[in-house]
């Protein structure tokens, strides 16, 4: 390994630093988007509490009752993961198009259809076949409508030139009336009065919690998803083409690529996460399709792909870390007689933050090597 | 037919007075976006200065009795939105729709969040001038009862549509809207430009807000805008940047949605869920319908990231 092989021209170097220069490069590379990451979460978090002061209430102290809502106990740190099981997916289905260049914000209407067509695939089953079949029956089905549903703003995208953004979120708020049509019409159980729902699963096929914890198996499956999502961007040729593509799609036509596949298939497989995210909720936290599935995983989701950078490992902590701003809300509400939007707030502030703080890649010569100068 | 029912008649004419009613706020927002995206930037968070600007206007009116002072204060919020947005578009390497979708989630939140108090009182609701009173039928008075802020709104898309092509802030924007460079040649800068288009877009955008909870449906809740400012950012595209255009495409827009209540009010019920689809399943069709994957938009600002 020699230091010309970069492109820049690299000054020669002592042989003591030889050995040294090439790790700190490495890891001054790996540091900035970590560095500045949490450089925004601390600029968001101290904007929130000069909020909080000015409307009058103390920020230290909700800023501790919120680490305790989220992470100060096991009771809370489990609570904070089921709530991020969800997020993962859905973060999924927005960082995945994002390698092709595509903003995707349309993921709560895939949740909510996934959801829909879970619960309601299982309902000939009630009371009869075995219960990991019916899981897989209802998984595949919340992911076969949520990959239709994001897979059609895809598809308008390439073929008619729609942009993907503007037409997720429309097909976002069409899921949305359509599962209310639904849920009120043709799938209402009956029984469901004040709160349309389809029939309730049997207790059978809720799907349980991992062992040892008081967590569902979303956390898992959705763990899972980034890791593959990960594999899949970085490891294969698949993913490969994405990012070439995303970078450029002119230069990846003229090489040959599949452009339009790539996006049908990215944007298909985003949606089919998102879905599966719906289908864990109806199996595991709601028992029945309803509407509750439009809680806003969908929108949460698209503020942890950003803070993840598009990374699905990286979505793994950024999506605890917001599940557990999600779960200390409840806290918050009781505790300081604040209202349950004091976790939006929160999220936009952070939201705004991290974007803006992309202003500052390559900005700091100590995360550059190609700036440093030649050691004395 | 007595005076009182006018059977089915009622539909078309309930979807008249729908269009005028539920199309004010498409028209500020969508005219407020065209002024944005004129000058070469998108704005996707006039969503959360629209309901941002609902909860101010109403908070407002409450507190002072007086519904134009909701407007105005609105309108300052608007701005203060919109000059958030371009002045953090400014630096480099920032993306103005993933901002766009971050101001959304900030200005819900925060209305949600100060507007906790406002959900209950009563608010003084902005006038209405009724241009039905030579008729006996109630039905066309209430439709031709027509909200002062609605003739604004058509005035506004007028005058708009002359200052774009006569005024010499039309050409400035234009210019900036279509080449950076070109602007700098001239000795403009873009930035500049750009971020006073920006505030401007979020004032109209935030008048749009103040019209949902001081007139239609007049009052402050969480659930007040149901994509309003976002959907008028897909309507300005249709209307290719053109303001008269504007204001067409919201008519058409307030009369789809208008369809369902509409047809719930004959007696026709089923499927009425579908019906609040209406709107966005005609956005949709029209982007699908206007959209091509081969040409730029006719009529598109050559910097507009959205268009390529």
């Amino acid at each position: 390994m020699t230091l010309e092989a970069n492109s820049h021209p690299v000054p020669a170097l002592g042989e003591r630093a030889g050995t040294v220069r090439p790790l700190l490069e490495w890891l001054a590379r790996r540091a900035e988007p970590l560095a500045i990451t949490i450089l925004a979460i601390l600029i968001g978090l101290a904007l929130f509490a000069i909020f909080i002061a000015l409307i009058g209430k103390p920020p230290v102290a909700l800023l501790q009752l919120m680490y305790a809502g989220g992470f100060g106990s096991w009771f809370s740190i489990q609570n904070s993961l089921s709530r991020a099981a969800p997020l993962l997916l859905t973060a999924l289905c927005v960082a995945l198009p994002a390698r092709l260049g595509l903003i995707v914000i349309g993921a709560e209407g895939a949740v909510v259809l996934g959801g829909l067509a879970g619960a309601g695939i299982a309902l000939p089953f009630v009371g009869g076949a075995p219960a990991l079949l019916v899981w897989l029956i209802m998984a595949l089905a919340g992911m076969i409508v949520g990959a239709i549903w994001i897979g059609l703003a895809g598809l308008l995208r390439h073929y008619r030139g729609v942009n993907e953004t503007i037409a997720s979120l429309l097909l976002a708020y069409i899921a949305i009336a359509l599962m209310n049509h639904l849920i009120e019409g043709p799938l209402r159980d009956p029984a469901s009065l004040n709160k349309p729902s389809t029939a309730p699963l049997p207790p059978d096929y809720i799907l349980g919690s991992i062992p040892g914890m008081d967590v569902h198996w979303g956390l898992v499956i959705g763990v899972t998803a980034c890791v593959v999502s990960w594999v899949l961007i970085e490891k294969t040729s698949f993913g490969f083409a994405a990012r070439i593509a995303g970078g450029n799609a002119r230069a990846a036509q003229i090489q040959g690529l599949a452009v339009g596949k790539l996006i049908v298939g990215f944007t298909a497989l985003a949606g089919s996460f998102a879905g599966l995210a719906g289908t864990i909720e109806v199996t595991a936290v709601q028992g029945s399709a309803n509407g509750s599935l439009a809680a806003g995983y969908g929108y949460t989701g698209i503020l942890v792909a950003f803070l993840a950078r598009h990374n699905p490992l990286a979505i793994i902590p950024v999506a605890i870390l917001l599940g557990g701003i999600d779960a200390s809300g409840g806290l918050i509400q009781r505790r300081m007689g604040l209202p349950d939007a004091t976790v939006l707030v929160l999220q936009g502030t952070l939201f705004i933050v991290i974007l803006f703080c992309e202003t500052f890649y390559g900005r700091f010569r100590i995360f550059n090597p190609d700036l440093w100068k030649r050691s004395p | 037919m007595d005076g009182i029912s006018i059977g089915i008649w009622g539909v078309p004419l309930a979807v008249f007075a729908g269009a005028i009613r539920v199309s004010t706020p498409f028209i500020f927002v969508s005219l407020g976006e065209a002024i944005t995206e004129r000058s070469g930037r998108i704005n996707l968070g006039l969503e959360g200065t629209l309901v941002f600007g609902a909860m101010t206007a109403y908070a407002v009116a409450v507190m002072t009795r007086s519904p134009w002072l909701g407007v105005l204060a609105a309108m300052a919020v608007g701005a203060s939105f919109g000059l958030a947005h371009g002045f953090i578009c400014k630096f480099p390497k920032v993306n103005d729709i993933a901002i766009g979708i971050a101001m959304m989630q900030f200005g819900v939140g925060l209305a949600f969040f100060l507007g906790k108090p406002f959900i209950q009182p009563a608010a003084p609701k902005l006038p209405s001038i009724p241009f039905g009173g030579w008729s006996d039928l109630p039905q066309i008075q209430a439709a031709l009862n027509i909200n002062v802020l609605f003739l604004i709104g058509a005035a506004l898309a007028l005058f708009l549509w002359w200052a774009f092509r006569n005024t010499r802030a039309g050409l400035i924007l234009r210019v900036v809207g279509d080449s950076s460079d070109a602007a700098r040649a001239m000795g403009l800068s873009p930035d500049t430009v750009r971020l006073l288009a920006t505030a401007v877009g979020g004032a109209l955008a935030a008048i749009g807000g103040a019209y949902l909870s001081l007139y239609y449906p007049g009052s402050w809740n969480e659930g007040i805008s149901s994509g309003q400012g976002l959907m008028a950012v897909a309507l300005v595209i249709f209307a290719r940047w053109n303001p008269i255009g504007c204001f067409l495409a919201a008519l058409l827009f307030g009369g789809a949605g208008a369809l369902g209540p509409a047809l719930q009010s004959v007696g026709i019920t089923k499927g009425y869920y579908l019906f609040y689809a209406a709107p966005y399943v005609l956005t949709l069709v029209i982007m699908i319908a206007t959209s091509s994957p081969t040409r730029s938009l006719a009529g598109a600002p050559g910097a507009l990231s959205i268009t390529k």
